[in-house]
């Protein structure tokens, strides 16, 4: 019984973080209608950039966050006025070309500068300890992402509802020819957004690494998760991504304790079955 | 003054603009009177720059503004109050003023006064902005836009499909809007209101002007010539 509420808990704290993978695409198709098919090997890249961070200062895998959350904000901005801005009113075909070629160039300039070799991310002291409620034991690291995740998530929603960063995310989403005659200079606050969302990449890709090692060719893995979870809590709705999220990861861990190496699947099978029981989502507002 | 100077435009193809010469004073109010085609809109949207027009077709006090975008244009007072009204559904009715303040210039027409003209609304600034009736929609959509504080109100139908009392409703608004000095140009299909609303109006016709004058003096007769073409 102890065992099956641990592992319930860890799928919990796993799908918290899914959730935030998803928070980056669900932002980008609810606001610029665009999916970014290298959205996974942006998640690889934020682990990269941590790595290198930590080899070059010695700081900790959560410290050097300093310095990558800017470095990955800045990279979404210059992405997008560089490239998304040319796709993002075409139709739904450009931006999928557009990021798919972006992602096999991405797999492939990694593996170039860091070979195919896996690496991890060590945390040190922290990676290690937990401590024990009723005789389930939880591990410190998974919590701690998992209220990450969960304070980012909840950190959108306000900034979405009260604010006029998040009215103009509205107003764009809803119209967005209208929108630029109320003053929003939707390319500019697109460059913001995908700024944004890199951010959320790069919070999300250094708590996976710390428990989860990655190659130059992790990044598709990612993206399926990250969509799967988007889908299946039903698009543009913040709290359906974490419930998404929340239920796939505890599917994997079930499904992990099933029959080890079988995790993801279960995780897919899930996402199956519920697409096949409500195709627009759990919390989707219908086709 | 808001001036546009042999003003061609069109959407892509299709030409819906034939030089076009146009002008509206600081102050005052302007009908465009026009049939269902004869690029009322198109005018309108040329001088916002929603639809592209050569750079030195469109003047503000002078200056080129053909070229800037329309928020530029925004910033430098000229605001549409689009056909259809066009609000936001996912923000409330305080939301869609809210965010035209926030992009708009500072002025006196505040979010916090619009709700005090218009009682009605005050109470409804928690609701989604398309859940209310087409009336108190169009008074929120000239309320967005007043709500940038512009020098140039442009309305495009706005009291198409509204009922009596809701067009008495908008034009009260309207009235107290051009008593601040601001002008305004107004796209009408209802002649008799536009004439009686405004100091001087256009007849377009198939994309040119075809007959303009002062609003007091214009013979109905000549103006419905204009207006079917016959």
């Amino acid at each position: 019984m102890q065992a099956m509420i641990e592992t319930l808990l860890n799928g919990l704290m796993l799908g918290a973080l899914y959730a935030l993978f998803g928070l980056g695409l669900s932002l980008s198709l609810g606001v610029m209608r665009m999916i970014n098919i290298a959205h996974g090997d942006l998640i690889v890249v934020g682990a990269y950039f941590t790595s290198v961070a930590m080899e070059l200062t010695g700081l900790g895998a959560l410290t050097s966050l300093v310095i990558v959350l800017p470095l990955m904000f800045a990279l979404g901005w210059l992405a997008q006025i560089t490239l998304f801005n040319r796709v993002v009113d075409r139709g739904p075909l450009p931006p999928l070309l557009l990021t798919f070629g972006l992602s096999i160039v991405l797999q492939n300039v990694l593996r170039e500068i860091f070979t195919a070799d896996t690496r991890s991310l060590h945390a040190g002291d922290l990676a290690r300890r937990g401590f024990e409620v009723g005789g389930v034991s939880i591990g410190v690291l998974p919590l701690v992402s998992a209220i990450a995740a969960i304070v980012l998530l909840g950190a959108t929603h306000w900034l979405i509802g009260h604010t006029q960063l998040g009215r103009q995310a509205r107003a764009v989403s809803d119209d967005p020819s209208t929108a630029r005659l109320v003053g929003v200079d939707d390319r500019r606050f697109f460059a913001i957004v995908t700024g944004f969302i890199f951010a959320t990449i790069g919070v999300a890709a250094v708590l996976y690494a710390i428990r989860t090692p990655f190659s130059p060719s992790a990044g598709p893995e990612r993206l399926l998760y990250s969509f799967e979870t988007v889908v299946l809590g039903g698009l543009g709705n913040i709290w359906g991504t974490l419930l998404g999220g929340l239920i796939i990861g505890v599917a994997q861990l079930f499904g992990a304790k099933l029959s080890s190496g079988l995790g993801p699947f279960f995780g897919h099978l899930v996402f199956l079955v519920a697409l096949l029981a409500r195709p627009q989502g759990l919390f989707g507002r219908g086709a | 003054m808001l001036r546009t100077e042999r003003l061609s435009a069109g959407y892509g193809m299709f030409q819906a603009l034939f030089d076009v010469s146009f002008h509206v004073a600081p102050g005052e109010v302007v009908a465009l009177i026009g049939a269902n085609g004869a690029g009322k809109s198109t005018l309108l949207r040329a001088i916002v720059g929603s639809v592209p027009a050569a750079r030195d077709s469109v003047t503000l006090d002078g200056t080129p503004v053909g070229g800037c975008s329309e928020i530029e244009r925004l910033h430098m007072g000229i605001a549409l109050v689009p056909e259809g009204r066009r609000l936001f559904p996912s923000l409330t009715v305080e939301e869609n003023l809210l965010l035209a303040a926030g992009n708009g210039r500072p002025g006196p027409w505040t979010v916090a006064r619009l709700f005090r003209e218009l009682p009605a609304l005050d109470g409804l600034r928690r609701r989604p902005a398309t859940a209310l009736s087409g009336g108190q929609q169009q008074l929120v959509a000239l309320c967005r836009a007043l709500a940038s504080n512009p020098h140039y109100v442009l309305c495009d139908e706005v009291s198409l499909g509204l009922s009596p009392v809701a067009v008495d409703a908008v034009y009260g608004l309207l009235a107290k809007v051009r008593n601040e000095g601001v002008a305004m140009v107004l796209v009408e299909q209802n002649v008799r209101r536009a004439l009686g609303a405004s100091h001087r109006y256009y007849c377009l016709q198939k994309g040119r002007i075809v007959l303009e004058g002062a609003s007091r003096e214009a013979d109905y007769g000549r103006v419905a010539t204009a207006y079917f073409g016959v």
